[in-house]
């Protein structure tokens, strides 16, 4: 089961090299992790969404983190309410075709750039939007996608 | 008042209470190790970094105190790993110092450059590479704090040549607050109280002791509760020394070689009360037979060792003496006689035993005799393998830090490192070093470094020309197919001569306590070759993956 865990980290170099670590070492598996500065620029936050077979391996996770010195705290938002966002740029084939209008209506995205060629467009949602739009855009053709991975707030 | 690098570190060490450092000079370290020549810091100089890292483990372990080794860079520091790894595995508070190339070169490839603190990232605690000068200090603040408290751990600090040169105002910090680091001490009083209750309705109870119990100094709080309790207890390979093993309730160490009647009592227990251990496979065997009729208390002040391999009905975090303590303040009757009665008839009929018949010298017999001839008040440091096993069944450990062993690394080459550790600790004490002829050899330099420094140890090597354990398991479930283990090794009685050490040979077993006695009269490093019964195994034994009630060998 996929869990999003928050983690506040000291802004310190090597941080993210203990986290990877502790997972790979650990044979825990990282769906997604997206790391940024805080309010307090001391402080990093990890969104990490990570799979986990049952709940003692979900509780192992949380304890190994935990217990490295770099880290603060560790939260698992899925225990909670919360909102889960990632910030993708897809560039995608042709023009301004009618399919491609409604996709950037139906999600709200951004057209940042577009020629005869390509089309560049910034959309953010969660993950089921996201894949959503992906979708509807695979029979206009993606060349190029990138993620941020997801970052979660609980309520 | 403005110092250096290498002075802020020398005075940061005096005011930690170092007093000995066990290291290796080097280029990256050039000037740190030319004042510590000035200095009142004792530093023993090994002959590889690897015994450093052990001697400073076996200090550490002897006395509770920060044991601190020190490398150049490259590959200095890169010997030192595997005694880095064996002490992190094994919760021993340490301080692992490492020159490195200047800050400027560092990534460059530059001439014994390694990425030291990349390389022990998973085999420290915490680990540091200083870049700013003006952190220096509250980095080894840090870094003691963090290897002593919680559950301890070695901590590296990686210092690069030209930061030991910069200077800064020097100011020790008094105290550490790390918003980060808060490590548990007292356990939670509704968890304890919940023990409490489990403690009374059990009618099968065991305690299983390990490690932590040791390294928490509570070995008197837990003598009292199995006392009060009327429990009776059985130690890890870590744990032995916690509790008196001539206590009527001890029932000796647990697991894949131990007594029948510890492992029996955890098979047949309602309740187990796991203090400071963490249920390692060695201990567990198959894990889905383990303790089933068993409810399980966890004290641990690691969280993350709590419900890791074996689920637990009633955790408590915290420091083992202080959460005994609060056991402690019950007021109890129990009655567990039928238990008791039923334990006293397992070590009636399946007592440790093995045979002399061969003509040859017993290990077993051996080991027993060092016990009888030092009175059970010896220090006992071990390599790993049959010797590391044979010092534990046969070895009446009473005291605490008095056996000292590689167990979650198994690493061959600890022992006699660790050994002159533990002898610089405690020089009053007699310290062996229990070893096998293969062992002895990965670290046989550091006997050097002992008959340099006249430190004492008396290593006594249990010779029968193999690497017993994996020729034990060959012999068991490889038919026998000996693969790389018969092993020849140098004649050891002339290889501690040419070291300046004393060698001697037994080879009949009437000799051997007479020639114990002679040993440890001497007053110089001991080499005891002792040719022991090549077919001799460690027994009983539970079978890798077979529940641990399910052992071989070694019933009457």
């Amino acid at each position: 089961m996929k869990h999003t865990i928050a983690a506040l980290v000291d802004n310190k170099p090597g941080v993210l090299a203990r986290i990877s670590g502790l997972f790979s070492a650990r044979g825990f598996n990282i769906d997604s992790l997206a790391v940024g500065e805080t309010n307090d620029p001391t402080v990093s936050r990890m969104t990490i969404i990570v799979d986990a077979k049952d709940e003692r391996i979900l509780e192992q996770i949380k304890k190994q983190l935990h217990k490295l010195i770099d880290i603060i705290t560790v939260l698992d938002l899925t225990e909670k309410e919360f909102f889960e966002r990632e910030l993708v740029l897809i560039k995608v084939n042709g023009q301004n075709t009618d399919n491609l209008q409604s996709a950037i209506e139906k999600f709200s995205a951004k057209v940042l750039s577009a020629d005869e060629k390509t089309t560049i467009i910034e959309a953010v949602g969660s993950r089921a939007e996201i894949s959503e739009l992906l979708n509807g855009l695979k029979d206009i053709g993606i060349s190029e996608l990138v993620r941020t991975g997801r970052i979660a707030i609980a309520k | 008042m403005k110092k250096n690098g290498a002075q802020i570190l020398i005075d940061a060490l005096l005011k930690e209470g170092v007093e000995v450092i066990f290291g290796y000079p080097g280029g990256s370290v050039l000037p740190l190790t030319d004042l510590l020549y000035e200095s009142t810091l004792k530093v023993i100089q090994v002959r590889h970094e690897q015994g450093a890292a052990h001697a400073a483990d076996g200090y550490a372990r002897s006395t509770g105190k920060v044991g601190v080794c020190l490398a150049t860079s490259g590959p200095g520091a890169t010997n030192l790993v595997t005694g880095i790894a064996t002490a992190f595995m094994d919760s021993v508070p340490m301080v692992a110092i490492t020159g490195q190339v200047k800050t400027g070169l560092i990534g460059n490839d530059a001439f014994q450059e390694a990425d030291v603190t990349g390389i022990t990232r998973p085999i420290t605690k915490h680990n540091y590479l200083v870049k700013d000068i003006t952190q220096f200090a509250s980095i080894i603040k840090e870094a003691f704090y963090i290897a002593s408290t919680g559950r301890p751990g070695p901590v590296l600090i990686d210092v690069p040549v030209d930061i030991q040169i910069q200077e800064t105002e020097f100011v020790y910090p008094e105290t550490v607050n790390m918003r980060s680091y808060k490590p548990p001490l007292n356990g939670d009083s509704v968890q304890i109280q919940k023990a409490l209750r489990l403690i009374s309705q059990s009618e099968r109870p065991v305690i299983y002791s390990g490690g932590g119990v040791i390294i928490s100094g509570a070995s008197e709080q837990l003598r009292e509760f199995a006392l009060k309790f009327n429990i009776p207890v059985t130690t890890t390979l870590l744990g032995l020394g916690a509790f008196p093993e001539d206590n009527e309730l001890s029932l000796g160490m647990l697991g894949m070689h131990g007594t029948v009647y510890a492992n029996n009592a955890i098979m047949e227990s309602d309740l187990i009360i796991a203090i400071g251990a963490r249920f390692d496979d060695r201990v567990t065997g198959k894990i889905s037979e383990f303790a089933p009729y068993a409810k399980i208390i966890h004290i641990d002040i690691d969280p993350s060792a709590i419900s890791k391999n074996v689920a637990v009905d009633v955790p408590i975090v915290g420091d083992a003496k202080h959460i005994l303590l609060e056991l402690n303040k019950e007021v109890t009757q129990s009655d567990l006689g039928d238990w008791l009665l039923k334990i006293k008839e397992w070590k009636n009929k399946y007592p440790l035993v093995y045979s002399r018949s061969s003509g040859k010298i017993s290990p077993q017999y051996v080991v027993e005799q060092i016990d009888k001839i030092t009175k059970s008040d010896a220090i006992i440091c071990t390599e790993v393998g049959q010797n590391q096993m044979w010092a534990a069944q046969y070895y009446q450990y009473t005291k605490p830090r008095t056996f000292i062993s590689s167990g979650g690394l198994g690493t061959m080459g600890y022992g006699f490192p660790a050994a002159i550790g533990a002898k610089v600790a405690m020089p009053d004490k007699v310290v062996f070093d229990i070893a096998g002829d293969g062992s002895i050899q990965m670290n046989i330099q550091e006997l050097a470094t002992a008959v340099e420094n006249k430190i004492n140890v008396k290593i006594v090597i249990l010779n029968n020309s193999y690497l017993g354990m994996v020729r034990q398991w060959q012999e068991l479930f490889y038919h026998k197919r000996y693969a790389y283990t018969p092993i020849s090794g140098p004649d050891f009685v002339k290889l501690a001569q040419s070291y300046g050490a004393v060698g001697l040979r037994v080879e009949k077993e009437e000799d051997v306590a007479k020639v114990l006695e002679q040993a440890i009269a001497l007053p110089n490093v001991v080499v005891i070759d002792f040719i022991i019964d090549p077919g001799a195994n460690v027994l009983p034994m539970v079978p890798a993956g077979e529940a641990i009630n399910r052992m071989i060998g070694g019933m009457s």
